[in-house]
């Protein structure tokens, strides 16, 4: 990547001269890596939210990833309690988090220690670290900040230290909280961001606070700010392009929120499951104002039950949740399945089986997503790849359900859930919204289930109306939902059933090819990797090599094209975040290798031998791990 | 348009209909089996009532009792085992107009949904809840049930159960919001009307257990308690099951008691023999979570329209060029 720098710092000594703001040279990138790290509280998101925020306002690429420890209040100071977020700045638009960070500000070498040995600090990258350690009065600190300072040096990182908290102090009592306002204010400087913006982001963010508060962080900005100016030679310049169009800013698990908002579903029944959660906390937020209810069931199978008995008497409903509680939703899915009421599971995966890794992405869930539940049980199953994703899956999700009476499971991960990423602002259309509830008079004679014998279709009777009486039940039943003892009456529901998702496929466009339609390799992904795929192809094709890849968001049915696409390419795999046995593994072979999930649908379904690659470490997938995936099998 | 909830409440329910009206497909109970005078009782109870047989809807889950919706002719939802209380949850809140009754299991309740009966006796949304309690897994064929009393064989514990049976009338009575609790026997057909009626009319979850005779499986075991009526204990108050003369001659075993007192209540119930029948516990001023979560706002897309553009509001970023040093930034507006 092209980042370099092209001035010299001096790294590591104290500044003895104060540079004037004109004398620095300002390197222009095409794109950069910064994260803001801490304890957890002390604001780091806060501060990167914001750069972030600003950088998108000029027009800038932006990506940001949380950094989330796994425990709520991990010990202070310590490498496993690394709280904050990368935000990854471009001049064009960046899809994902990227490889390695360029810039940190850390707030004490502790957390610092944890980026670098989790390797995602680039080498020579530029640290901002909090000096105030190296005078605590706890001798052990003192002599752990020292150690740790020296170690960074020796590994070739820029280091400067910064008197943050002394700067603080000079203007607010308790410099614990505002710090990250500080880092803000060196950041504008860094980066030639825009200090009016900040001041107005500050302003926002802190709108429901007192003038004092809105006053005092805003002295620590422009304190932070001068700071910079005067004592870091350097700076930076990621041009921009300038935004044409307004845009939103959210997170993946906001967007899944907003999108229910906008779908027109009434109720949604969840039952609290990280990293699930943050859109039910946004949804009860916010769901009243459009008359909707976000009800907390004493577990998952009875919220998956109560959204299907809302469903069955009004509008589609929708239940969130994560592995662990879609496990529990089975049951009342298959339900759903066998009555054929709609139904819009949200799924954010994270790490499995069992409690896993709560607060980590995976994309573990597609089997049983696709066949968790016992029997035939077709249900749609569609993944989000991008925040923008997130917001219009929901919609479509509320869409297919109604016109097909089907389950449809949205999946999301970890990973879209906290990152944020600008899309153009959504226009409300009418027709996002869920039909009226039908209370008009069903036809005398009309059947509950008068499947066409083309599409499996019927047309469901919703309590209410009148000539509709009949009986539900999960029980094989017959067009008029009795309950079935002549073995044909099975037979013909299943097969009436299993139709809709062929009526759905013939629906469906061929997905899109991302690079030349044909070539040597072909790199088929799902979900929350999309962004770090294509940069790879990018990436691997301007080395020169005839690499594609193509992203899905239907999983099942699985579009038409595929098939066709996969043989103009002499190699075609798979990247995913769910388990694939390597090959290389002395006891693993073509009888009894496991592969991963898509790779898997894909084998079977179009008898192609689709390799895979799988990372299950729970990190959101890299450009640069999956560019040297595609050249190892390019070979 | 979308019908907003408060005009469909709006509805009064007042044709009136024949028996046959609520009568579905013919059932198909063991002869003898209680669930047939239960559902006499609930059908006699919909003419009465003159409900709207498409207003009205039976949820229920998995077990012989459970079949009791496809004998009604309204809306019904035979669903999953133990799951009929949730489902019925997200009827009422989707659908206020419509009364929603409950039809369920000693396993389907007090076993498999335990978690749920708990939670729906505490959410108190306004429905009618009968506990088919016969003492036995019907369906599958004879194992033990929660209810079943100790050394009782059957398939599963064929030397006798080893435990001493839950008593569905002191776990509701313990649930925090328990609005009305009452106790019927099948073999008494004039008060299991009377008593599911009055569940009928309470605002709130009515729940019902009812002491159900399974011939097929236990044909004996309630037969002390139906022959001799003193065995049964007749709960009389001006605010509880009013008996009738007739009736009062053969069951001269009564007790007045305030359906008021809660801690009377548990007292009584926690009393299994003689069988207390009639309210035990009654309290309309509970507050129902279907009420509290009615959405005072009419659902239309314009409602909705707005919603979304105030939330879109604060999340947006609009575009504009740099500001001048020293110039007041124009605001940004929604266009
Ligand atoms: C998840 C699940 N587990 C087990 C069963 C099998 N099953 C069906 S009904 C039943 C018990 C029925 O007993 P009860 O609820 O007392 O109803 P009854 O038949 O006595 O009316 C069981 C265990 C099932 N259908 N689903
Ligand atoms: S088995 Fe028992 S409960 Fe089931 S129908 Fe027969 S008598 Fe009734
Ligand atoms: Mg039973």
């Amino acid at each position: 990547m092209d980042n370099t720098l092209t001035m010299q710092t001096d790294a590591g000594t104290r500044r003895t001269r104060r540079p004037r703001s004109d004398d620095k040279t300002v390197a222009t990138l095409k794109e950069h890596i910064l994260e803001v790290i801490s304890d957890s509280g002390e604001g780091a998101q806060r501060c990167g939210q914001s750069v972030a925020s600003i950088a998108a306002r000029m027009g800038n690429g932006v990506w940001t990833v949380e950094i989330i420890p796994a425990e709520i209040q991990p010990p202070a100071r310590s490498i496993e309690g690394a709280s904050g977020i990368r935000i990854r700045i471009g001049s064009r638009p960046v899809n994902n988090g990227g490889d390695e960070t360029d810039l940190v500000v850390a707030f004490n070498e502790q957390v610092l220690l944890g980026r670098v040995r989790a390797g995602e600090l680039k080498r020579g990258c530029i640290i901002l670290l909090e000096n105030k350690w190296r005078k605590d009065r706890d001798p052990k600190i003192r002599d752990s900040y020292a150690q740790a300072y020296d170690q960074f040096v020796a590994d070739g990182y820029r280091v400067h230290e910064i008197p943050m908290e002394e700067e603080c102090l000079r203007h607010v009592p308790d410099p614990r909280r505002g710090k990250n306002m500080f880092a803000l204010g060196m950041l504008c400087t860094l980066y030639s961001l825009d200090i009016e913006r900040a001041r107005e982001q500050v302003a926002f963010a802190f709108r429901k606070k007192a003038d004092r508060v809105v006053e005092s962080n805003l002295r620590l900005l422009d304190a932070g700010k001068e700071w910079a100016e005067a004592n870091l030679d350097f700076k930076f310049k990621i041009p921009a392009v300038k935004a044409t169009e307004p845009k939103i800013v959210v997170n993946g698990n906001t967007a899944l929120a907003l999108g229910i908002l906008a779908s027109g579903m009434e109720i949604c029944a969840m039952y609290p499951i990280t990293p699930a959660t943050s859109a039910s906390h946004y949804l009860s937020d916010v769901f009243e104002k459009v008359g909707g209810v976000v009800h907390q069931a004493e577990d998952e199978i009875a919220a998956c039950a109560f959204a299907v008995g809302a469903s069955y008497a009004g509008k589609c409903a929708v239940t969130i949740t994560s592995g662990p509680g879609l496990s529990l939703k089975q049951e009342a899915i298959g339900l759903a399945v066998m009555t054929e009421i709609p139904l819009v599971v949200v799924n954010v995966q994270r790490g499995g089986p069992s409690t896993g890794q709560p607060t980590k992405g995976e994309q573990g869930d597609l089997l049983a997503a696709c066949f968790g539940s016992l029997g035939d049980a077709p249900k749609v199953v569609m993944a989000a790849s991008t925040i923008e994703d997130c917001f219009y899956s929901v919609i479509t999700a509320r869409r297919i359900a109604e016109t097909f009476n089907m389950v449809v499971v949205v999946l999301s991960d970890a990973n879209l859930a906290t990152a944020q990423q600008p899309f153009p602002r959504p226009r409300f259309v009418e027709d996002w919204l869920a039909p009226p509830v039908d209370q008009s008079a069903v036809p005398e004679g009309a059947k509950p289930y008068d499947w066409d014998p083309l599409t499996g279709l019927a047309r469901r009777f919703i309590p209410g109306q009148p000539n509709g009486m009949h009986t539900l039940t999960g029980l094989a039943h017959d067009r008029m939902s009795r309950v079935a003892y002549d073995p044909d009456i099975n037979q013909e529901s299943i097969h009436r059933r299993s139709l809709k998702l062929a009526a759905l496929q013939k629906t469906l466009k061929a997905p899109a090819l991302f690079g030349d339609e044909e070539g040597d390799l072909l790199v088929i992904g799902w979900g929350s990797s999309k962004g770090a795929i294509e940069e790879a192809v990018e990436r691997v094709r301007a080395e020169g090599h005839k690499v594609s890849s193509m992203h899905l968001t239907f999983l099942q049915p699985l579009p038409p094209g595929i098939g066709e696409a996969m043989r103009r390419f002499k190699k075609v795999m798979t990247v995913e975040s769910n388990w694939c046995d390597d090959p290389a593994d002395e006891i693993v072979d073509q009888e009894n290798r496991r592969y991963s999930a898509l790779a898997m649908l894909l084998r079977a379904r179009h008898l192609v031998d689709v390799d895979c690659w799988c990372d299950v470490r729970g990190q959101p997938l890299k450009p640069e791990t999956v560019a040297r995936v595609m050249r190892e099998k390019l070979g | 348009m979308t019908i907003p909830a408060t005009e469909w409440m709006s509805e009064i329910d007042d044709e009136p209909h024949l028996l046959e009206a609520y009568q579905g497909s013919l059932p198909r109970w063991c002869t003898g089996c209680g669930d047939n005078a239960i559902l006499a009782a609930v059908q006699r109870l919909c003419r009465d009532e003159g409900l709207t047989p498409e207003k009205t809807v039976f949820v229920s889950g998995i077990g012989c009792s459970s079949r009791f919706p496809h004998y009604m002719r309204t809306y019904g939802f035979h669903g999953i085992h133990g799951r009929a209380l949730p489902v019925a949850e997200g009827i009422k809140m989707a659908r206020p107009d419509l009364h929603v009754f409950v039809n369920t299991g000693d396993g389907d309740c007090c076993s498999i949904g335990a978690a749920h009966w708990i939670h729906a006796i505490r959410y108190n949304m306004n429905m009618t809840v009968m506990l088919h309690d016969n003492h036995i897994y019907g369906l599958t064929k004879k194992q033990v049930s929660p209810t079943s009393p100790r050394g009782l064989r059957s398939n599963t514990t064929p030397r006798g159960a080893y435990l001493e049976p839950l008593n569905p009338l002191t776990v509701t009575l313990g649930v925090t919001n328990v609005s009305f609790v009452a106790q019927a026997v099948d073999w008494i057909p004039e008060l299991l009307y009377d008593i599911i009626s009055a569940a009928f009319h309470h605002k709130g979850l009515s729940f019902v257990r009812i002491i159900q005779r399974c011939p097929e499986y236990l044909p004996n075991l309630l037969d002390p308690w139906v022959q001799d009526p003193m065995r049964t204990l007749l709960l009389t108050h001006e605010n509880g099951i009013q008996v009738s003369p007739g009736l009062a001659k053969v069951y001269k075993n009564q007790v007045r008691h305030d359906p008021s007192d809660l801690n009377k209540a548990r007292e009584v119930a926690s009393a299994e023999d003689p069988i207390p029948v009639g309210l035990l516990y009654w309290n309309p001023a509970v507050p129902c979570y279907d009420v509290i979560r009615q959405s005072p706002q009419l659902r239309t897309p314009d409602l909705i329209r707005a919603g979304l553009d105030s939330e879109l509001d604060k999340f947006t970023i609009w575009p504009q060029d740099e500001p001048k040093r020293g110039q007041a930034r124009p605001r940004a507006r929604p266009s």
